[in-house]
């Protein structure tokens, strides 16, 4: 089992979460060109080693994370709110 | 090498099994080749073989970066089937059946290919109309394709869960009676075999550490056993396919590495004559019985992206609760082992066997759950492609650039998420 460090509610089991993708991605604008929006939803940097991921603590707190996590050993670096206002007030408690 | 026949089983007999020989050769690296296949998995054996005895080439070379059988050849749940019916998946694993079909008599070597049948289960009266639909695209293309009522189901497989207050009550089920397993090592070992007497050599331990370019032309490949010159090369490296892609230079693939488990029980008395499939409701489970008796369980990937060949335990809870579903009476069997193996997802459930940017670069990869009942079929169509460097008309469509024209072949039309394409 991963065990994820969700930073509201704590180290949890991976099963309570639903695993997003790649956490990278940037969507271009919505006038960009064709290639552009191809690069975003089909092709993928497949990293083997630390990537970044989102997750969703779907059994939890239903808030969306983004996960450095390696890939060959699942050890998770750093975890973190995916919104900036979420993360604003997470830092604003602490 | 010598041919199996009854004789040589008799004369082996009498003779205290003295007579058998290594079924390839270990040759050194040459310093250069006709054709180099990336992988030998049974993707690149079957190319290497088909190139030999199609083609007519001869100067070919398998690089394996560990040893035969080792990586997803051995890590998969032996199911052969081609219920797909997308325009040239259709086509493609249709032909793969019929190679499997002769496969033993075409290698000389029994790779144990058991039509046994393969049934999937339907748990609504929609259900059943949408397996119709498939079943018959099957039917009318040449493939055979049953739809089987509660009745006869219970004829043929009486001890499943029939209760009607079962979560998901069984309504019939959608058969393809060609269908069935292989002894995946066997089907290994005679590719290797028959490769090997047609002159193709199979270099193990030799990984590919770096791709030499000039002006969109491969020259050379560095390997951890020196550097090899090549004319044409394939790549058949399921699962690390990015890392090699990245290798030579040519950036991104639509493909991500996820894991894939598969299991098997402690050996019981014969329980299960076919392979049967559950999948609704979010489960994803198949079974089949071995040849030693245990039950091979397969169920979903581990959702998150990995290279590590291990898998992880809510899987291994939900493909148990999805056996006791269908089947109460395993309820003491115990799990002997589970095992994991890298696979590619493409982005939308389908393979590539294509060209590259490349002129003699050839890609075999992206083949999602699928890639054991597809490796004849792969290596026919794949060394098809490299030897007229053009692709058959059958596979035009699965290639790299089909997202660009907007002809994704998504089987299960799940969209560009490649963990949903299980």
């Amino acid at each position: 089992m991963i065990r994820i460090p969700c930073p509201f509610c704590g180290e949890r089991d991976h099963s309570e979460f639903h695993y997003g993708g790649d956490g990278s991605i940037t969507y271009p604008a919505l006038d960009a060109p064709t290639e552009d929006w191809l690069n975003a939803v089909y092709q993928r940097k497949n990293i083997r080693g630390v990537q970044i991921e989102t997750w969703h603590h779907v059994n939890g707190c239903r808030m969306w994370l983004l996960v450095e996590r390696d890939t060959i050993t699942h050890e998770i670096h750093l975890v973190r709110a995916a919104h900036d206002g979420v993360d604003g007030v997470l830092k604003g408690r602490t | 090498m010598t041919r199996f026949s009854a004789w040589s089983v008799f004369w082996n007999g009498l003779t205290n099994q003295m007579g058998w020989k290594p079924q390839w050769r270990t040759p050194e690296l040459k310093a250069d080749y006709d054709v180099v296949i990336v992988g030998g998995g049974l993707h690149g054996l079957a190319t290497a073989y088909y190139l030999a005895k199609n083609h007519g080439i001869s100067k070919i070379a398998v690089l394996e970066k560990g040893w035969l059988g080792g990586g997803n050849a051995g890590r998969n749940t032996t199911i052969v089937r081609s219920n797909y019916v997308m325009p040239g998946n259709r086509e493609f694993y249709e032909r793969s059946l019929k190679l499997w079909e002769n496969l033993s008599f075409d290698l000389n070597y029994n790779v144990m290919f058991s039509q046994r049948g393969h049934v999937t289960l339907l748990h609504s009266p929609e259900a059943i109309d949408a397996a119709a639909r498939r079943y018959n695209t099957m039917r009318l293309t040449g493939s055979d394709a049953e739809i089987w009522s509660l009745e006869e189901l219970k004829r043929n497989i009486p001890h499943l869960n029939y209760a009607a207050d079962a979560r998901f009550p069984i309504f019939g089920a959608a058969v393809q009676r060609r269908a069935g397993t292989a002894r995946h090592d066997a089907v290994v070992w005679g590719y290797a075999r028959a490769a090997d007497k047609r002159g193709v050599e199979i270099i193990q331990n030799c990984e590919v550490l770096g791709v030499t370019r000039e002006n969109g032309h491969i020259t050379r490949l560095e390997t951890s056993r020196g550097n090899v010159g090549v004319k044409k090369v394939g790549f058949a490296v399921a699962g690390n396919t990015s890392l090699l892609w990245e290798m030579a230079g040519l950036g991104t693939l639509p493909i991500e590495s996820h894991i894939l488990q598969a299991f098997v029980t402690e050996p019981v008395k014969p329980l299960l004559d076919q392979v049967l499939v559950f999948g609704v409701g979010g489960a994803n489970f198949y079974m089949s019985q071995s040849d030693k008796g245990g039950l091979v369980f397969g169920g979903d990937i581990d959702w998150y992206k990995s290279y590590a060949q291990r898998g992880n335990l809510p899987i291994v809870q939900d493909v148990a609760e999805c056996a006791l579903s269908i089947m109460p009476c395993l309820g003491r069997v115990r799990l002997l082992r589970h095992w994991g193996g890298v696979v590619d997802m493409s982005m939308d459930g389908s393979h590539f066997i294509c060209k590259t940017p490349l002129d003699n670069l050839y890609l075999n990869a992206g083949w999602n759950y699928g890639g054991f009942k597809a490796s004849p079929g792969s290596g026919w169509y794949f060394s098809d492609l490299i030897a007229n460097d053009r692709p058959h008309s059958d596979i035009v469509n699965h290639d790299l650039k089909r997202f660009e024209r907007g002809h994704t072949i998504d089987e299960r039309g799940a969209g560009p998420d490649p963990k949903l394409h299980g």
